[in-house]
């Protein structure tokens, strides 16, 4: 049962076939067994899960209509609050925290009657790519279980390729949903920025941060985004229009006559060989779908990495000054207010966090803001008239996701700027606050493990993504006869 | 030195920042109550607590009320505005960075012109206004385990975060220069403007006391007829329009002894003294600290249509000042009558009064001596005692009417004051009843005239200022019940004098 | 500047209120030779003339009424703090005139 899909799980609920609580319960056995290895999770949330398993088992029994998912669990990136559960953003400054209100999108999965197991494995605070900088412990890849899962979100990612969940949340500011999506070989979509509510997702860079479904499937993360997302009063930047239909641009799958732009900066030199091959075999399987190929020249991407390591840090420093030992989370150090406050941050903040906040304190500084921080706001406008003139000529573009497939834990972590690398294809899409998935497109030669093929497309055009990434997810399981992740690696020796 | 000395040689350049806490229902930022005086910590949230994952959403009418604020002012409305976080660390903050704004405040280039009296003359300044902005209030602390409650001596404190995220609007004065020797008397005149502005257009209680209205004095000093400017001091903690005269008046004299001595002035905040009048140098929290402002990313600009600022203009109740000229004339009150009112903060009363039909001069009259005179004898302000101006003009109009004299009048007042109860109540009371009775008096003067035959034949043979000691006879007989005038007319006519 | 020296980094950190070892003073200040080495690509960006961008969505004036809503119980307020008295969240001796 496990190791179905969310949309084949969510058919046998309704018919009956097996209970919320059965399925629950079947997912924590799957966890107790695999997890001691993926280490995806940081909190198991089993009275809360089976208790709400049984209320929506109790809803179906008297014949309530329920959402499509009602029932289905779900990981949740420890990064949105859920009252009265703790949540760390994978840090030790907020070990032991238990929020006093729900996440916007903490309340939707309830209200959906999607059960939360637990709080999935992160960078402390979204920062990073390979969840190396969790406080806690890094997560494996369940492809190799020496290798990084991607990060931020790797636990996410991981629970999903280990079977431990059919469907996670993540969240995304320079790539953190769609790298660990295709390092494990599995589905993730940043959303257009503003379609999923940011109130109680623990902030780290306010304008690029942003809430999206990661699944195994493209239909099943198109039923996870249409059950997130949505216009929140409760935050200024939430977009108030309606969501577009992505379940059903999942179902169509069809890439008839679109124009598919491949950017040319994303792709030659750094990217492994691997990664490319995939990537131009998709491209050539869309094709023949009756899509049409062209390049397309996205210049100004060339200064994405750096707009990106400025706004972000400029933006967390502040975000993260919140964090000073007064009202809720660590307290160490002895002597006054300020003193305590130093002691603390210094305690509970990780070396990456650490080095973001100055890095970001540096470049908002007076004399340094316009050469730093305003010069990076001026580069985003160039990457969004280059996305514009781009998506005039086309439906949607192209690239590999990350330039490489999963390192070893412990290969980058010494470098922050090859560590930083990793994102140079997902960056640009946060920067202009389009939307973008990444989707398995198959092994890469050298060493057997996941790529990832990304689309992006114009905000608030989010159906575009689910509707070329179902066409293609088809065509490549034809192809391969099987998913995927049925090639991974059986952990625990049993099924 | 003196002041005197002082303004011989030296001449001022001020600098005023007001803030103002708005009397929105909820805070700036989020839902919470704003009602004064709750129990700590029962109106906060996620979003005023500033806890991981919150964000704000701006309240309509703080900006509603910005925009007054700056149209009473006379400013320009930005057409596109945005809030920016100012970035520093202190306990009474929750997010350490206080969501303001920097280069686009909502409203900016206006002026408000101020009156005040001087040897030659009433005398008019034109202060240009910088800009006025929006931004939120912060929590409360109370410093414990010392000895006087304050900061310094503290063990440790305890936040009340109530308070924090009530809307604040700052309102920022260009430098004042050219006032000379009055710039302690411009700068509470222009305080005391601002105040009645912001309570005639309703967006604040503006209680200096309560901490509703906030004055930040800048003041430099430099030689008289000099262009450059000296260094300028900053002086916080100033609670009331007096203290805002009194600590501009003890900054130029600290600032003109320090230069006449040769020293150079520290820019630095100091902290006004109440008891002394003198002010005290603070390590201010925000001590030369880089505040990297930066448009706050939770939030999106403010852009008021043209419609909504004229119809705001619009819906402007009269200046302050306009009102006060149009009562002055309606009134008839001569210039130094009108500042007494005025500098007695009684205009409100006084035209109170006037509008429950009371005449305006015996109104003005009865508040600014009478009534005046008991407050001051008590020492407490006429606001605080238990009279009203209901009370005033019941009290007028039964003078008017003839049925109290001024005499009996003011002892009704009294005993209103006194807490007797409305001016009937007390006439009630205390048997208070003129005696207008004619055939009551004329009993009342037979009497007296038989009781004191020979002043009586005095006046009947024309020699009527004896008559003085048989109306004061009359007086007592009723008890001071009686008319004088009408008694010393049946009087005389009574005695063949009429 | 593509380099910041230890007692630049030590000045942040203080400005960031983070009590760095001396060993992480001098790892940050090798670490931000490359970083902003890489970071310093974008003087070479064509921004003359570029306006910037704050926002990446084209919204203005999200605004909700003047209307309270029930805030958190004080004990739910109070549920993180390290240390509280008197319904208040008590903090170690602030320094400095208020």
């Amino acid at each position: 049962m496990i190791r179905k899909n969310a949309s084949e799980m969510a058919a046998a609920l309704a018919a009956k076939e097996i209970s919320s609580v059965e399925l629950v319960n079947a997912h924590y056995d799957r966890i107790a067994e695999v997890d001691t290895q993926v280490k995806a999770f940081l909190y198991l949330d089993k009275d809360g899960a089976l208790s709400q398993a049984k209320a929506v088992d109790d809803a179906r029994a008297k014949g309530e209509t329920l959402a499509p998912l009602a029932g289905v669990p779900v990981a949740l990136k420890d990064i949105f609050t859920q009252k009265g559960v703790p949540t760390t953003a994978g840090s030790k400054i907020l070990e032991g925290w238990r929020p006093p209100y729900d996440a916007t999108v903490t309340a939707n999965l309830k209200k959906n009657g999607i059960v939360i197991l637990g709080k999935t494995n992160m960078d402390e605070f979204a920062m990073g790519s390979s969840t190396e900088n969790s406080a806690y412990h890094p997560t494996h890849n369940p492809w190799d279980l020496t290798r990084i899962p991607g990060g931020s979100g790797g636990g996410s990612s991981a629970s999903l390729a280990a079977f431990e969940a059919p469907l996670a949340l993540g969240t995304d500011t320079g790539g953190s949903i769609r790298q660990p999506a295709a390092v494990t070989g599995t589905v993730g979509v940043k959303p257009t920025y503003g379609a999923v509510s940011r109130y109680g997702m623990i902030a780290f860079s306010s304008s690029l941060d942003q809430g999206g479904p990661c699944a195994r499937t493209v239909l099943d993360a198109a039923l996870l985004h249409e059950a997130i997302a949505g216009h929140d009063p409760k935050d200024s930047t939430s977009i108030n229009a309606p969501t577009p239909k992505v379940v059903d641009a999942a179902k169509r799958a069809d890439v008839k006559g679109l124009k598919i732009g491949v950017i040319k900066e994303l792709q030659g030199d750094g990217y492994q060989k691997g990664v490319l091959n995939r990537f131009n075999e998709s491209i050539e399987l869309l094709s023949s779908l009756g899509a049409e190929i062209v390049e397309v020249s996205c210049p100004s991407f060339e200064y994405a990495l750096a707009a990106y390591y400025l706004i972000a840090p400029s933006e967390c420093s502040s975000n993260l000054a919140r964090f000073d030992a007064m009202r809720y989370g660590l307290r160490v150090g002895a002597g006054d207010a300020e003193a305590v406050m130093s002691a603390t941050r210094e305690a509970g903040f990780g070396r990456e966090v650490k080095r973001r906040i100055i890095l970001g304190t540096y470049a908002l500084s007076s004399g340094y803001y316009d050469a730093y921080y305003g010069s990076a706001q001026k580069v985003r406008t160039l990457i969004m008239q280059d996305y514009a003139k781009a998506f005039a000529g086309v439906d949607v573009l192209v690239s590999p996701t990350a330039p490489t497939t999963a390192f070893k834990i412990g290969e980058k972590s010494n470098d922050p700027l090859a560590m930083y690398l990793n994102d140079v294809a997902t960056i640009p899409v946060n920067l202009a606050g389009i939307c973008g998935m990444s989707l398995p497109s198959g092994l890469a030669d050298e060493d057997n493990l996941p790529t990832g093929f990304q689309i992006m497309a114009p905000a608030m055009e989010d159906q575009r993504l689910y509707n070329v990434g179902a066409a293609l997810e088809a065509a490549l399981l034809s192809k391969w006869g099987a998913p995927l992740l049925a090639k991974a690696p059986a952990l625990g020796g049993s099924k | 030195m003196n002041y005197e000395q002082v303004i011989a040689k030296y001449e001022p350049v001020m600098g005023l920042e007001v803030h103002v806490e708005l009397n929105t229902n909820s805070k700036m930022f989020c839902g919470c109550a704003t009602v004064f005086g709750a129990e700590p910590n029962t109106q906060t949230c996620p979003v005023c607590l500033g806890l991981p994952g919150s964000l704000p959403v701006v309240n309509e009418t703080a900006i509603e009320s910005a925009i007054k604020i700056g149209l009473a002012l006379n400013c320009k409305v930005t057409p596109f505005s945005r809030f920016a976080r100012k970035n520093y660390f202190y306990p009474d903050m929750p997010k350490n960075y206080q969501t303001s704004q920097y280069d686009e405040p909502i409203c900016f280039d206006g002026h408000l012109d101020v009156e005040i009296e001087t040897e030659e003359g009433p005398k008019s300044f034109r202060i240009e206004i910088e800009r006025v902005h929006m931004e939120e209030d912060t929590g409360k602390s109370l410093h414990m385990g010392g000895a006087t409650g304050r900061i310094h001596g503290a063990d440790y404190s305890l936040l009340d975060y109530n308070r924090a995220g009530i809307p604040l609007i700052e309102i920022v004065t260009k430098i004042i220069p050219g006032t000379g020797k009055y710039g302690p008397e411009v700068a509470k005149a222009y305080v005391a403007e601002l105040r009645d502005i912001l309570r005639s257009i309703g967006v604040s209680d503006v209680k200096m006391e309560q901490g509703s209205l906030r004055c930040d004095a800048n003041v430099s000093l430099r030689l008289i007829g000099s262009d450059s400017l000296g260094t300028r001091s900053e002086t916080k903690n100033v609670n009331s329009l007096r203290s805002v005269e009194r600590a501009i008046r003890g900054e130029m004299i600290r600032h003109a002894e320090l230069l006449e001595k040769g020293e150079k002035v520290k820019q630095e905040t100091r902290h006004f003294q109440e008891d002394t009048g003198t002010t005290r140098s603070g390590r201010s929290k925000e001590q030369a600290e880089d505040y990297r402002y930066f448009q706050d990313p939770d939030l999106v600009p403010v852009a008021p249509s043209a419609e909504w600022i004229e119809a705001l203009r619009k819906s402007l109740p009269e200046k302050p000042s306009a009102h006060r000229k149009r009562l002055q004339e309606a009134w008839s009150v001569p210039d130094k009558e009108m500042a007494a009112m005025i500098n007695a903060d009684l205009l409100g009363t006084v035209e109170a009064t006037v509008n429950l039909g009371a005449d305006p001069t015996k109104a003005r009259g009865w508040w600014l001596g009478e009534i005046s005179r008991i407050a001051n004898e008590k020492e407490l302000a006429v606001e605080e005692l238990s009279i009203s101006p209901k009370d005033v003009a019941e009290i007028v109009e039964l003078i008017q009417k003839g049925e109290l004299t001024d005499k009996l009048a003011r002892q009704v007042v009294e005993g209103v004051i006194n807490g007797e109860g409305t001016p009937a109540d007390v006439i009630a009371k205390r048997g208070f009843k003129v005696v207008s009775d004619d055939g009551a008096l004329l009993a009342a003067i037979e009497k007296v005239c038989a009781a004191m035959p020979d002043v009586a034949e005095k006046v009947r043979g024309g020699h009527l200022p004896a008559a003085g000691a048989l109306i004061g006879a009359v007086m007592k007989e009723t008890k001071g019940q009686a008319d004088a005038a009408k008694v010393r007319e049946l009087l005389l006519g009574h005695l063949g004098q009429a | 500047m593509s380099s910041l020296s230890r007692a630049e980094v030590a000045k942040l950190a203080k400005l960031a209120r983070i009590e760095m070892t001396d060993a992480e003073l001098d790892a940050l200040s090798s670490e931000f030779a490359v970083i902003l080495g890489a970071v310093d690509r974008i003087q070479g960006a064509p921004l003359a003339d570029v306006q910037p961008t704050s926002h990446p969505l084209p919204i203005n004036n999200v605004t909700r009424p003047d209307v309270v809503i029930p805030s958190l119980t004080p004990e739910e307020s109070l549920s993180g703090a390290p240390a509280q008295e008197e319904q208040r969240f008590r903090v170690p001796q602030i320094l400095g005139e208020e």
